[in-house]
């Protein structure tokens, strides 16, 4: 039973490398109420940092560790300054928004910087391993412990001791108050941001030693996981989060010796999901604590949106259907076809989270179960695609909907994390499931899109197609709007207590909207299933939602038009301006950073 | 045994604590068909957890609510406002970015028939089938909903109707306050709980909303009301309840309430300590 001790030494290890990032995440929710989901990114920083100091510089290990916490701590307060203080009275959903962007310039820019291809980083320390009972302890493993123990111990004692630290836990007490005894606010974030960062960034840096090798997916994983241990912790709570850390190490440890490597991620996502769902105040969470009672409209910036005749709207539809009538270039097309693709997509994520208010991170997974469903339904059973692409969406609406349906009780932020971690759940099954999804392999050889018996394989047919399936979706959307649908949808965004004080189910309404939203979702998922031929697990991915989630705000939040124009905007330009591939998804995190500060209502306004 | 008939509400040793703050004490309170009672009391004396506990947003500790002669403890807000209780909130929860409008029709979504049809399991799929379909059936409810809102609003005289489009982030805060007991009209409440509906407004919207709360107790309404100012409370009270730190401390008509010494303890006792306090620090 040797081995056990091992799984438990290595879960206790990792689950140290989780609290670095954790506790800093806990630190600014204490402070801020703001789950940063840039942590990751600073993470990612760190490693690389780490990376240029080792392998260029040739730094000593105790330097390296300054230089990582240093650097990343300079990050951090960038980040305050000028992502996050300018947004100190805004709406709540727009700190939240800003981070997510400044998230995937970071992880952008680093990219851009080292390229994607993973790199070695090498432990600068002696690889010995001694025997610890019937397991084994390496001096990196003693490394991770001490900076962990150091970290908390000096943490504690700042917190403890200090002026600045006892500002910092009179602010997470209440801002209100100590702002009134002269606690100087924008200091304490600052110090706060400075330190999550230096700790996430250090912590990057020894995952990279430890695994010996750093690349740009670390990023994500990073955040999903400080996550999960600051939530299962009990949000804001910093001894809660080093607790919920080791536990969450110790579960995937575990989880990996009885099951295999690739679900290590599967049983963090669990664990998060089981602990929202039962626990949402984490484990150890005091009382109950009073129902909050916000101001009105604080989620969602107040706007009037903008009218567009409907005479203009039919002249675009026109001038969109007989365009393929003209001379245009087979390239128009096809990005044309990926815009109405991206719109279908849109128009799902804006009744999701513009309409009902529940900011969905994981949008791709509603893509991946309808494109999967049409391939294998229209390869394996023989079903003709038209009715297949129909399917998919119905299967979108049914398990999108019973899969994010734990999270309706949740609010603002963590519904977020919620869909991100089921997301990353669907992503994971499709991989592992692979009797049914071929797994890694993916499938091959989807028919093309027919209709009636009829291969659509033209460009122009194709672009007809999509567009009008677009225009139909967005039709229907917009109907429903209208109704008594549409009214309690957006009571429920815009006061979830006064709405259920008024009748409204939340269970039942959030449903409705996840119902017809996958639909659309998963429609789009099937027909670029049978556009592409070929789809994995990683087609349909975390970039994607975000892609969608910046269209929808720049077309403003629940605007069924908006959404069409940002996904023409968002997909047309890049290729107007001709801008290359790798730096796109740059450009469409500094849209999203310069929409939520200067424009949060989008284009065309919330409706 | 008439008295139990008549009655609307009734509390039993109706309890919350918040960690070791008890918030509301072991209040019992009895609520006739058509009574007006007013709770008052100083900032904190447990008077909106109270609402709280009645509408379902927040669950007792201990002790009972029943409605109508039915045990509702525990009831979610959405099956009690379906019972017909409708409550104003103190901090004034429109919803910002709908319509006037459309935040009344809101109130008057338990009334909601033809949409929503009473179907086990496949309930909400029918509705939102027919809110796409939308048959005659669902046309005329909507209309006849719609007039009936500005049949509510009209209550309002021309402080609402002429906004009946606009946004109610757009609103002035009394308006926002109209907005609110519009909206709980709109549900036909068997009981209504009015918190602070005067707050913020001025001497002239006060003796508006005054003259509205008792044309609807004429109209059999019943109402539990909290609010601060006495000379409103003591003219459209049957019954006054005072509350401090969680406790009911006095219960009876206004005058009697009003003189009742461990009342004017509660009152002005915390506020002449307050104030003695002050002049020793400076």
């Amino acid at each position: 039973m040797s081995s056990w001790l091992d799984y438990t030494i290595n879960g206790l290890i990792v689950g140290n490398v989780y609290a670095l990032v954790a506790v800093g995440l806990a630190l600014i929710f204490g402070v801020s109420r703001l789950i940063n989901f840039a942590q990751g990114s600073i993470y990612l920083v760190g490693a690389y940092i780490g990376w240029v100091a080792v392998v260029q510089l040739h730094t000593p290990l105790p330097l390296t560790i300054i230089v990582v916490a240093v650097a990343a701590a300079i990050v951090g307060l960038i980040i305050e300054r000028f992502g996050l203080r300018p947004l100190q009275n805004s709406v709540r959903i727009a700190p939240l928004l800003a981070t997510i962007g400044i998230s995937f310039v970071l992880d952008q820019l680093v990219m851009l910087t080292f390229s994607p291809n993973p790199r070695a980083l090498p432990s600068q320390l002696p690889d010995v391993r001694f025997q610890v009972g019937g397991g084994t302890i390496g001096p990196l493993d003693l490394l991770i412990a001490g900076v962990g123990l150091t970290s908390a111990l000096l943490l504690f004692v700042f917190l403890r001791y200090s002026k600045l630290g006892w500002a910092v836990r009179a602010t997470a007490q209440d801002r209100d108050a100590a702002m009134q005894m002269g606690v100087d606010v924008n200091r304490v974030n600052q110090a706060v941001f400075g330190i999550a960062a230096a700790l996430g960034g250090v912590s990057g840096m020894l995952v990279g030693m430890y695994y010996n090798q750093i690349d740009t997916a670390m990023s994500l994983q990073a955040t999903l996981k400080g996550v999960v241990a600051e939530v299962v912790g009990g949000a804001g709570n910093v001894p809660g989060a080093v607790i919920g850390s080791l536990l969450l190490g110790l579960v995937e440890s575990y989880g990996v010796a009885v099951f295999g490597t690739s679900y290590r991620n599967l049983f963090a996502f669990l664990l998060l999901v089981v602990v929202l769902v039962l626990r949402p105040n984490g484990l150890f969470a005091s009382a109950r604590q009073a129902p909050p009672e916000p101001l009105t409209g604080t989620f969602i910036a107040p706007s009037r949106p903008v009218r567009i005749p409907r005479w203009a709207l039919l002249a675009a539809a026109v001038i969109f259907a007989i365009l393929p009538l003209f001379p245009v270039s087979f390239y128009v097309l096809q990005t044309l076809i990926n815009a109405w693709l991206l719109g279908m997509l849109a128009l799902s994520l804006t009744l999701v989270a513009g309409t009902i208010g529940q900011v969905s991170l994981g949008h791709a997974a509603l893509l991946a179960i309808g494109a999967y469903t049409s391939a294998l339904l229209s390869l394996t059973l023989n079903v003709p695609v038209g009715l297949a692409i129909i399917g998919g969406g119905l299967m979108s609406a049914a398990l999108g909907t019973l899969l994010i349906s734990p999270s309706f009780r949740l609010r603002g932020h963590y519904v977020s994390i919620a869909t991100l971690a089921i997301g990353e759940i669907v992503s994971l099954v499709i991989l592992n499931w692979e009797s049914v999804t071929r797994g890694p392999i993916g499938i091959s050889g989807i028919p093309p899109l027919s209709l009636f018996g009829t291969d659509l394989i033209s460009p122009t047919s194709i672009y007809w197609f999509s567009l009008a399936v677009m225009v139909v979706l967005a039709l229907l959307q917009g109907r429903l709007l209208t109704s008594h649908l549409g009214r309690s949808f957006r009571a429920i965004r815009d006061d979830d207590i006064a709405a259920r004080a008024y009748g409204l189910s939340l269970n039942r309404y959030k449903s409705l909207a996840f119902i017809f939203g996958g639909f659309a979702a998963g429609v789009s998922g099937g027909i670029a299933a049978h556009l592409y031929s070929y789809i994995n697990h990683e087609t349909f991915n975390t970039q994607q939602s975000i892609l969608a989630l910046t269209v929808v705000i720049l077309g403003g939040l629940g605007n069924v038009v908006g959404a069409m124009l940002g996904a023409v905007a968002l997909v047309g330009l890049p290729e107007v301006f001709r801008i290359a591939a790798e730096y796109r998804i740059l450009i469409y995190g500094i849209v999203l950073l310069l929409l939520v500060r200067f424009r949060p209502q989008g284009l065309l306004g919330t409706i | 045994m008439a008295e139990q008939l008549n009655s609307m509400l009734s509390l039993r040793g109706l309890t919350r604590r918040f960690g070791g703050l008890t918030a509301v004490d072991a209040i019992d309170l009895d609520l006739a068909k058509g009574e007006l009672v007013s709770i008052i009391g100083p900032n904190g004396a447990g008077k909106t957890t109270l609402f709280n506990l009645v509408t379902g947003l927040d669950r007792p500790d201990a002790g009972h609510v029943s409605f109508a002669g039915q045990d509702v403890t525990g009831f979610s807000p959405e099956r009690l406002a379906g019972q017909g209780i409708a409550r104003t909130f103190q901090l004034g929860r429109v919803f910002g970015n709908l319509s006037v409008m459309d935040n009344v029709l809101i109130g008057a979504h338990t009334r909601l028939r033809a949409v929503k049809p009473a179907v086990p399991v496949i309930g909400p799929l029918l509705e939102l089938g027919l809110a796409l379909l939308r048959p005659s059936s669902v046309r005329n409810e909507e209309e006849r909903l719609r007039e009936e809102v500005k049949a509510i609003l009209a209550r309002f005289g021309e402080r609402l109707l002429p906004r009946i489009d606009q946004p109610a982030y757009s609103l002035s805060y009394a308006n926002r306050r109209r907005v609110e007991i519009a909206r709980a009209l709109a549900l036909q409440p068997r009981l209504l709980l009015l918190d602070e509906p005067t707050a913020g407004m001025n001497p002239t919207e006060t003796a508006e909303m005054q003259g509205l709360v008792t044309e609807l107790k004429a109209e059999g309404l019943t109402i539990l009301l909290i609010e601060h100012k006495l000379e409103m409370v003591m003219r459209l009270s049957d019954r006054v309840i005072v509350m401090d730190e969680g406790r009911k401390i006095a219960e009876g008509p206004g005058e009697a309430v009003r003189t009742d010494p461990k009342v004017i303890e509660a009152y002005l006792g915390h506020g002449l300590s307050g104030a003695s306090e002050q002049e020793s620090a400076a």
